[in-house]
């Protein structure tokens, strides 16, 4: 397994209280798998795609990535682990307001010890890879939100990550912007690009090949997609959909 | 091994980091300017007065060095106090006696002139008369005051001791007395008295601004004559000359010990001589004007404090400005030294700009000092130690103040700092 998570839990205090937001998480994910995880506002979505990202470090538990105990890791070594092997992408973009597409897509580089040529071409690559390649000069205020978006995705792949995160990435899209950036990451997965996404809606998540339903910091259900669909379908019906979608 | 790439990686990291702190002084010109101005105006005055005093120095320097940096003026002097307080001029003044064999018993003094003079002498030749003063010396006279003989010569060491009337006059009295240019031969009227001049000397070397007054005509003669003709009436002292400026003070207290001796005077008993060395003048103003230096180097430095306080407030506001950007460059994969790095390096960039455009401004000032006419500060320019130390003053100034808005960025919570709006 790529991925393996044990028992893992985060919990926050405020004040007095003690929120848990994971609580007891366990899962596996392997080479070349494409996750949608679903869930309510508040179940832990984000505090897990963090805690995957190497940006934050689980309270409790245990989190293998290829083989390495990570969460024990100091600052500068978790660092260096985002640097080369994690990809993110968020739901705001999150592109420098000053930078070019291709100074935006070099950033990550620039914290790798890479040549200056180098960092170009890979960061031409990535553009091309997203099909902006006419588009290495805009600035961000002069692209669509979907460009963003494929500016942000460049960004996240410049480094030729095992593992590419995005925490609702068609949040801030219309559906037919949405359709081109799924339609990118399906081509990624092809490719063989191991994806982990978060998302509110069943049409997003259906281009994934297994979902992670979430509640309350657990694992709700954790199916292949086909197998989720099927059990959505007989059972319960349309009703909890309602529930789910953000308030 | 580690600390060595880190060692090795360090330029490149540096360079990146000034050339993306350059890229945001850049986006913020205006807002950047204006927090350098305590900067600009802590190195402008720094440099400005150190400028201004190194030509000060320069001037009264080569003032100093055209009389002569080694030079001891040994005269007669009635002591403040004990009883020699009220001695004649008679047993004052040197006589010739007293001074023989001076350089045999001061190693570290190269040679000597007595010298005697009056001022306010009658000089004719052919119904032209004109006032002058005159002087009686020895021949190495010459050297010491950097005077040679241009026409004609020097007086001989007969001319010396048998005390013959013979002269040596400038050109300018020369022509006052409208005589030939070869005036050698001629017999000049001076004081009742004919002297044969057989020699043109240069004229005296400008003292700048230790010169002063309307120059007097110059008349020479040797001092044997001088001493025959006038005996010890009028002033007369001895000007020597140290083997190097460095030794000055030995040769002083040697020719001090010397005289002493001559003059019989006991333990205990005050000079009754004075000597001046000009080294000592020298060595006064140079601790003067690092005195000067100091002073203004200490007022500058506390505006280039407060104006550090104005680098840290614009880095703090930089740093929550960029929050986000902050938490995204962790996001992918940016130490916490990395970011410490860039915004260390963006504080003193901000100061080196600063000091760069202070030192432009004091150039400026500078160049406007040396136009001041009669200020005498034409030579004034900014020495190479000034402009390294202002500039180097301002860089850590932007790495003190620097450093508390670099480490709260490089501690930011990457997630949280996501978060921020
Ligand atoms: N820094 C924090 N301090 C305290 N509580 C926090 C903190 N971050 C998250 N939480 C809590 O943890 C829980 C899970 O948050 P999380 O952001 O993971 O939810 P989510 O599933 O991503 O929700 P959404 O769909 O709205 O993005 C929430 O109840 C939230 O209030
Ligand atoms: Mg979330």
């Amino acid at each position: 397994m790529m991925i393996q998570l044990d028992n893992l839990s985060k919990v926050y205090r405020v004040g007095v209280e003690r929120i848990a937001a994971l609580d007891g998480v366990s899962l596996g994910i392997g080479q070349n798998e494409y996750v949608a995880v679903m869930g309510p506002s508040g179940s832990g979505k984000s505090t897990l795609m963090n805690i995957l990202g190497c940006l934050d470090r689980p309270s409790e538990g245990q989190y293998h990535l290829d083989g390495k105990l990570v969460h024990r890791l100091g600052g500068h070594a978790l660092a260096r682990i985002r640097n080369e092997r994690i990809g993110f992408v968020f739901q705001s973009f999150e592109l420098l307001p000053r930078l070019s597409a291709l100074h935006n897509v070099e950033l990550p580089l620039l914290y790798s010890g890479l040549g200056w040529l180098a960092r170009r071409r890979r960061a031409r690559g990535a553009l091309e890879r997203v099909g902006l390649a006419d588009r290495i000069k805009h600035r961000p205020n002069q692209l669509s939100g979907g460009e963003k978006q494929r500016v942000a995705i460049a960004r996240a792949l410049v480094v030729q990550p095992r593992l590419l995160l995005a925490d609702e990435p068609t949040g801030n899209l219309d559906s037919r912007t949405s359709e081109e950036i799924l339609a990118l990451f399906d081509r990624l997965h092809a490719e063989g690009q191991t994806i982990v996404m978060v998302t509110h809606e069943e049409e997003v998540a259906a281009h994934a090949t297994r979902i992670i339903r979430m509640r309350d910091g657990r694992v709700a259900s954790d199916l292949a997609a086909a197998e989720d669909r099927a059990r959505r379908a007989s059972a319960e019906g349309p009703t909890d959909k309602a529930k789910e979608g953000r308030p | 091994m580690r600390l060595v790439a880190l060692l090795l990686s360090l330029p490149r990291l540096l360079l990146r980091s000034a050339l993306l702190a350059l890229a945001q002084v850049w986006a913020n010109k205006g807002r950047s300017i204006l927090t350098t101005i305590g900067i600009v105006i802590g190195v402008a005055a720094v440099t400005t007065v150190i400028a201004a005093l190194s030509g000060l120095r320069a001037n009264v320097l080569r003032d100093f060095e055209s009389i002569g940096a080694g030079k001891l003026f040994i005269f007669p002097h009635w002591p403040d106090q004990g009883t020699q307080r009220h001695a004649s001029w008679r047993s004052i003044r040197f006589t010739p006696e007293q001074t023989e064999g001076l350089t045999e018993h001061c190693p570290s003094v190269e040679c000597f002139t007595r010298q005697a003079d009056r001022s306010g002498i009658a000089v004719e030749f052919d119904k032209q008369t004109t006032d002058a003063v005159i002087r009686g010396i020895e021949p190495e006279w010459h050297r010491i005051e950097n005077r040679s003989v241009v026409l004609g010569r020097p007086f001989s060491l007969i001319d010396n001791e048998q005390a013959q009337p013979v002269c040596l006059v400038t050109e300018s009295l020369r022509d006052r007395l409208r005589l030939d240019r070869q005036c050698m031969g001629q017999r000049v009227l001076v004081d009742g008295r004919y002297y044969l001049i057989v020699g043109v000397v240069e004229p005296p070397t400008d003292f700048g601004m230790f010169g002063g007054g309307p120059k007097e005509e110059e008349i020479l003669i040797p001092f044997s004559t001088y001493w025959k003709t006038y005996g010890g009436r009028g002033w007369s002292y001895i000007i020597a000359v140290s083997k190097s400026p460095t030794v000055s003070d030995e040769a002083r207290a040697e020719v001090s010990f010397f005289l002493r001796q001559r003059r019989h005077l006991k333990p205990g008993e005050s000079d009754t001589f004075q000597i001046e060395v000009v080294q000592q003048y020298i060595d006064k103003f140079n601790q003067l004007s690092t005195m000067v230096t100091l002073v203004a180097g200490g007022i500058v430095g506390i505006s280039l404090i407060v104006g550090g306080v104005g680098i840290m407030n614009i880095m703090l506001v930089s740093v929550s400005e960029r929050t986000r950007e902050i938490g995204l460059r962790k996001a992918v994969g940016a130490g916490a030294g990395a970011i410490l790095m860039q915004f260390l390096v963006e504080a003193v960039v901000l100061c080196l700009i600063g000091g760069l455009i202070g030192l432009a401004l004091g150039q400026a000032f500078t160049a406007a000092l040396g136009k001041i006419l009669g200020a005498k500060l034409e030579h004034a320019f900014i020495p190479g130690w000034a402009i390294t130390l202002s500039l180097g003053f301002a860089a850590g100034v932007g790495v003190l103040f620097g450093m508390f808005p670099a480490v709260k960025a490089a501690r930011l919570d990457p997630i949280e700092a996501l978060r921020h709006e």
